[in-house]
């Protein structure tokens, strides 16, 4: 399932391209876009494993930029 | 430009740099006129001016030393905030040590600015970012926030996406209409710019189709809805815009790869022009220092800003004319697109018939006339097309017989009108002359006396030579693909000036075509589809670019194309042409430019011609200057 989330206070370009190289990383993650314009992380996970594989993805996301927030 | 007001973490910011800047100015011209080195005696006079600038550097820099420091614990090295932090505590640090050793006391104020322009350098970034952002996507914007529910006597402000399908729903004028619906009370103009970038507004009627998206102009609209939100032609536009950018370009991973490398290299560059010439010379201060000012320029910022904030600003201008681009790759990809293989009907042509000219033309209202008489009751097209060119009254009475694959034949007391192809004629033994034009020959004759005959083609779009000849001047070349035949093919392909043609294809042999031309363009070369959505799917999916024309409304072109026309017309081809060159020339622009100024920062500060000073001026302006040239690409085109 693709999903779109908000980000809140994304306010580094580099910061989300590293984010974004993070998330990609994360066993499960098919596909994960974070857009810095639109401040939108694009992710795309299987169903089944959808919540758990997402609580990954912010527990890294935190260790990037611990002042933005997934917006879920 | 739309307003942008600061948010509310962005003011506190602002606040913070203005109390910051002014104190430092004040401790900054006390100490060049008074020396504040001199207010204590002795052994510890570095202490007191240490303490000012101190104070001021924990009060602007606090967050980007907290920063460091959490992100130093989660394992990121090269993480800005810790390198400006390394920068301008080992700035303060030299200082301490030539105060220590009874040196003049100095460098304690550049340590402090070096922090202090770096934040204001972070906020500019911030509000440009933001500020562009805010102008780009309020053109994009067309997401209703309300819809008026009738239900009862008092229509109720509801959420769109409570509405169900077929709820009826009231729009005022000035307001946006919510979802795709039926008006079934009222006529008023729309206003379906954002919708399609056609700035003629739209009059409707009863029963008339209506898309979200469209504002209401002139009149109150009821209107039954026939799609939920989710489905509304508004949602699916604005789905499309926003995951636009998550289709990075190859720019875009260019540029994340180079700062990956960047910073790191950077940083062992400072690190070894720390050590080594220390070592060799000896002045261990000159060159800590300047390794130091290597550390104020490693963020990459001003690049990973400026090249998606370009894309963006490009996918925005394109969909304020109507044309959505699915992605920064394909506006990349589209400022090379040289090969254009168009479908014919509904693309080139209008895919709707008219009479083009009629035979013998001093006979014309006579043969219309004749032929309307007979192909009054009929629905084919080119039935319609004759009715519609004639577009008088039409002499009723007559008792029409189908001759199938021939034609007409009516009759009304003694007259007998024949209207069909030349083997009707033919069969009734009427002498005929033949015509040799292109299209559909329609013949008329009238009690056995042949009258006259009627050409009747597809149209060629008004502006489709004008299209053509712009993508010929591009240096691309343009070629059909089509079902009709060699002779109407070869006609259409003369009047356009097309690089060429091919004809009497079946619609699965469109895509072998396409394929064929795949294999054997060059590398550099970019194929485009052309087609209308409808019946090209598999193309639009095939080509390198897929075109859907006219989308308003067609799920099936949004879904397989990769750029949509919104409205039905081929300028929009040049145009987004013109919109991806330009985006991709301000992208090269900043890239270079941004490299270019970091690296002549890096080499002059190895040499010590550039101090801290100029180093942070020039990370912190080339980001707001690439910013500001990436927002050129928002222009009118």
């Amino acid at each position: 399932m693709r999903k779109t989330f908000n980000l809140e206070d994304l306010d580094c370009a580099n910061c989300a391209a590293k984010m974004e190289d993070a998330i990609k990383k994360i066993d499960g993650v098919k596909f994960a876009s974070v857009s810095f314009m639109t401040q939108k992380l694009v992710i795309e996970i299987d169903d089944n494993e959808f919540d758990s594989v997402m609580k990954k993805v912010v527990k890294s996301a935190k260790k990037f930029k611990s002042d933005c927030t997934i917006l879920l | 430009m739309a307003k942008f007001k600061m948010g509310k973490k962005l003011k506190k910011r602002f606040i913070r740099i203005i109390v910051a800047l002014s104190l430092f100015l004040v401790v900054f011209i006390l100490d060049r006129i008074f020396n504040l080195a001199t207010v204590i005696d002795g052994k510890f006079s570095w202490l007191f001016p240490f303490a000012l600038y101190l104070g001021i550097y924990v009060l602007i820099g606090y967050d980007v030393i907290f920063k460091a420091v959490r992100n130093i614990l989660h394992g990121q090295v090269f993480d800005e905030n810790f390198l400006m932090c390394v920068a301008t505590l080992g700035a303060f640090a030299l200082a301490i040590y030539r105060g220590v050793m009874g040196l003049t006391i100095e460098g304690f104020d550049e340590a402090c600015a070096v922090l202090l322009f770096y934040q204001v350098g972070e906020f500019f970034q911030a509000y440009a970012t933001g500020k562009s952002r805010k102008s780009i996507s309020s053109l994009m914007d067309i997401r209703p926030d309300y819809a008026n529910l009738v239900a009862g006597n008092e229509p109720t402000i509801v959420s769109p996406d409570q509405v169900k399908v077929g709820d009826i729903i009231l729009v005022n004028p000035g307001e946006k209409v919510p979802l795709d619906g039926v008006i079934i009370k009222g006529q008023s103009t729309l206003d379906v710019k954002a919708l399609t970038g056609e700035s003629l507004p739209k009059d409707v009627f009863e029963n008339d189709q209506i898309l979200s998206g469209a504002v209401n102009i002139t009149s109150q609209l009821y209107i039954e809805v026939t799609k939920a939100f989710y489905d509304s032609t508004v949602s699916k536009i604005l789905d499309l815009v926003e995951n636009a950018s998550s289709q990075k370009s190859r720019s875009e991973n260019f540029i994340t790869k180079f700062s990956k490398i960047y910073t790191p290299t950077v940083c062992v560059t400072a690190l070894l022009l720390a050590v080594i010439p220390s070592l060799i010379t000896g002045d261990w201060q000159t060159w800590i220092y300047r390794a130091l000012s290597f550390l104020v320029v490693s963020c990459p910022c001003a690049l990973v800003i400026s090249i998606p904030l370009s894309f963006f600003a490009g996918l925005g201008a394109s969909s304020r004319y109507g044309i959505l681009v699915k992605g920064s790759n394909y506006l990349e990809k589209f400022s090379k697109a040289n090969i254009f293989y168009f479908d014919k009907t509904g693309t080139l042509t209008k895919g709707n018939f008219a009479v083009s000219s009629v035979y013998p033309e001093n006979k014309r209202e006579e043969i219309l006339q004749l032929a309307s008489i007979a192909e009054n009751y009929s629905n084919h097209p080119i039935a319609r097309s004759i009715v519609a060119e004639y577009g008088k009254e039409i002499e009723e009475g007559f008792t029409l017989t189908n001759e199938a694959g021939l034609g007409v034949v009516a009759t009304k007391l003694d007259t007998q009108i024949l209207c069909g192809n030349e083997k009707l004629m033919e069969k009734y033994g009427i002498d005929f002359t033949a015509q040799n034009s292109l299209g559909t020959i329609v013949c008329v004759a009238k009690n056995g006396e042949f009258v006259g005959s009627l050409v009747i083609v597809d149209q060629v779009k008004p502006e489709a030579k004008e299209v053509i000849g712009e993508l010929e001047g591009l240096k691309a070349q343009t070629f059909m693909l089509t079902g009709d035949n060699e002779k109407i093919a070869s006609g259409v392909a003369k009047e356009l000036n097309l690089t060429g043609f091919k004809a009497s294809l079946l619609p699965q042999k469109k895509v072998d075509e396409l394929e064929n031309a795949l294999s054997n363009k060059g590398d550099g070369d970019v194929l485009c589809f052309v087609g209308d959505g409808i019946n090209d799917a598999p193309s639009l999916m095939r080509a390198d670019i897929g075109i859907a024309m006219g989308g308003v409304g067609s799920d099936a072109a949004i879904e397989a194309a990769d750029v949509v026309l919104m409205q039905d017309n081929l300028k929009g081809i040049p145009l987004a042409k013109k919109i991806a060159k330009k985006t991709m020339a301000i992208v090269r622009q900043n890239i270079v430019f941004s490299i270019a100024i970091k690296i002549g920062i890096l080499i002059l500060s190895a040499f010590g011609i550039a101090n801290m000073w100029l180093a942070v001026f020039g990370d912190v302006g080339v980001a707001v200057l690439a910013i500001l040239n990436a927002m050129r690409v928002n222009s009118k085109y």
